[in-house]
């Protein structure tokens, strides 16, 4: 293969162009092209109604972005939306190692776990809409009934309708206010969240990397005498290191994009904003207001967003991993 | 003794979590047969079993339409993203050319970009070229996958080269190593990413929603955010069309599990 001549190298160019073509066309037509695009229309003022004549206006929509209240308080929401994360990876590792002990079953349970992520989507949400019905939903149903069985005294919560959180978040500016403390709209969608993902792609990810530990690791643990916590905490965890780095980079970029579903299909953003993330006020300014250029400018941030925190995950979670 | 403790608590916390898991399902399936005034009452089981409930979400709304568009729609993006990205993963595998890593690492880059960064152009382009609220502005834009090139690049890596090298001895022109050697050997690969694009576009929200206007090219997460918004208070028959709604993928899971959870595991170990 190295003898290769440059003549072979130009003759395989047009073969490789031409199995290439179909793919490189819609990638620069629907993918590249669109993010260069949508950078140059951020300068711009475009509205689709053409209420305004077309015009370039510099930085204008960034500096209008970083005065626009609700611009930071949705991407707070964004953050908070993150909150689910350690929990969801944690659980996912938990299954994991459950399933991978030597039990009968292992498919059926695996398949039973694996349901809500596959099956995820609208129809998901509208069911938890439903479950989340402070008055008629399962979920309070069963509250009120332990409470009642136990003499707890419990209320529960209002779920979709409330915007309460568990940081106490204050709903028209940035800040912290006591009243606030509780669980509302944000930590139900989080929670359904935490379901939905908990069996699902993560675990199948930690099944298989706990599988992929070779077996002489574990014996000479057990040989020195390692306890099972020991076992997993020098062993086991170390060797999971570039799958849990992996699963974070990925969350990390899913998560920031996250919100728009849920916030179109079971509150519509509300109550006051409070599930409102970047993906959903950029649908909004863009499809609903027309606000092309704002939208961009905002979408363009996200991105942003996202490659910076990718990057720093890169620079400083890749040191722990020992491969 | 210890030992069969230890198996007990693990078997009760997989229980758990299968029940924590199923739980939100069997109150679907069981709301879905209620009368609907029942569907607030604390009683999980109906009085009546109604079965016609699923027969009326068919009257009530054009569910039906919505399955074929659903279904038309994924099939016709499952076919030409498996065509493309295959052709293209064959160019970044198996030819040599000058720019092929710039490229591939240019496709790569891509995965990161937020979907709402290409959905407002994408979205202007479809108006400038009238595929507003068109099947072909439903499939075209999202017939080309970098993801699937990328998974795609990965399998074929791992069919050893010297078969292509046998064939082109024998003759073979390119096309001929790509459609006779290549693809037949990588067709786990394919079905998978077939799988994957299926499932992925049968449950796709953004862009259909953004796209379609007419109510006859609503596909299913579509039809079911209207029928809920307009219809919401009838639970049980909104319960009846989101168990219709996911049957498939039910389905589609049971018997093809073993290409989706390899795919899943393999697409990423080496990403």
């Amino acid at each position: 293969m190295s003898r290769m001549g440059g003549s072979r190298a130009r003759r395989e160019g047009w073969t490789a162009l031409g199995f290439l073509l179909p793919n490189l066309l819609g990638f620069l037509v629907f993918t590249s092209g669109p993010v260069l695009f949508s950078l140059a229309i951020s300068f711009s003022n475009w509205n689709l109604q053409q209420t305004v004549p077309f015009r370039w206006i510099g930085v204008e929509n960034y500096a209008h972005m970083l005065r626009d209240t609700e611009f930071w308080l949705y991407t707070i929401n964004t953050f908070y939306f993150l909150l689910g994360l350690p929990v969801s990876i944690a659980g996912s590792l938990f299954l994991a190692l459950l399933l991978s002990q030597q039990i009968r079953g292992v498919v059926v349970y695996r398949t039973l776990f694996y349901l809500p992520s596959f099956t995820s989507g609208v129809a998901l949400m509208i069911l938890w809409k439903s479950l989340y019905n402070p008055d008629f939903g399962l979920i309070n149903t069963v509250i009120r009934n332990v409470s009642d069985a136990f003499h707890l005294g419990i209320t529960p919560p209002e779920w979709l309708l409330s915007t309460k959180n568990v940081l106490g978040l204050e709903v028209e500016r940035i800040g912290v206010a006591r009243a606030q403390w509780g669980l509302g709209a944000r930590d139900a969608i989080i929670i359904m969240g935490i379901w939905t993902a908990i069996g699902g792609n993560n675990m199948l990810l930690y099944l298989a990397a706990l599988t992929n530990i070779p077996q002489e690791l574990i014996e000479a643990g057990q040989i020195d005498g390692a306890g099972r916590w020991a076992l997993f905490r020098h062993i086991v965890w170390p060797q999971l290191a570039p799958t849990t780095f992996f699963i974070v980079v990925m969350s990390f970029i899913g998560g920031l994009q996250g919100g728009f579903e849920q916030a179109r299909v079971m509150t519509g953003g509300g109550p006051a904003g409070t599930t409102t993330t970047l993906s959903y006020y950029i649908y909004t300014r863009a499809f609903e207001e027309f606000q092309i250029g704002y939208a961009s400018a905002v979408s363009w941030t996200l991105f942003a967003l996202i490659f910076v925190l990718t990057w720093i995950n890169w620079r400083f979670g890749n040191r722990e991993v020992h491969y | 003794m210890a030992r069969m403790a230890r198996m007990a608590l693990l078997y009760l916390l997989l229980t758990l979590f299968a029940i924590t898991t199923l739980a939100p399902f069997l109150w679907m399936v069981l709301t879905s047969l209620k009368p609907l005034e029942e569907v607030e009452r604390l009683h999980p089981f109906p009085s009546t079993w109604r079965f016609d409930n699923y027969q009326q979400v068919l009257v009530q709304i054009p569910f039906a339409r919505y399955y074929f568009n659903s279904l038309f729609v994924a099939a016709w993006v499952t076919f030409l993203t498996c065509l493309t990205s295959a052709m293209a993963a064959f160019a970044f595998a198996r030819l040599r050319w000058r720019f092929r890593d710039g490229v591939f690492r240019l496709y790569l880059a891509t995965l990161m970009v937020p979907g709402v960064v290409t959905m407002i152009p994408n979205y202007t382009l479809m108006v400038k070229l009238q595929l507003l609220d068109s099947y072909a502005g439903l499939i075209v834009p999202s017939a080309f996958s970098a993801f699937g090139t990328f998974l795609l690049r990965q399998f074929f890596l791992t069919i050893p080269a010297a078969l292509d090298e046998a064939a082109e001895i024998d003759g073979a022109s390119k096309w001929q190593v790509f459609w006779d050697v290549v693809l037949p050997l990588a067709r786990p690969g394919l079905i998978t990413l077939a799988l994957f694009t299926f499932m992925g576009n049968y449950g796709s929200f953004f862009w259909p929603l953004v796209l379609i206007k007419s109510e006859h090219l609503r596909t299913l997460p579509i039809g079911m955010l209207f029928f809920d918004s307009t219809y919401g208070r009838q639970t049980n028959l909104l319960m009846a069309a989101s168990l219709m709604n996911i049957a498939p993928l039910i389905v589609l899971f049971v018997v093809a599990q073993k290409f989706l959870v390899r795919g899943i595991q393999m697409g990423a170990v080496k990403g």
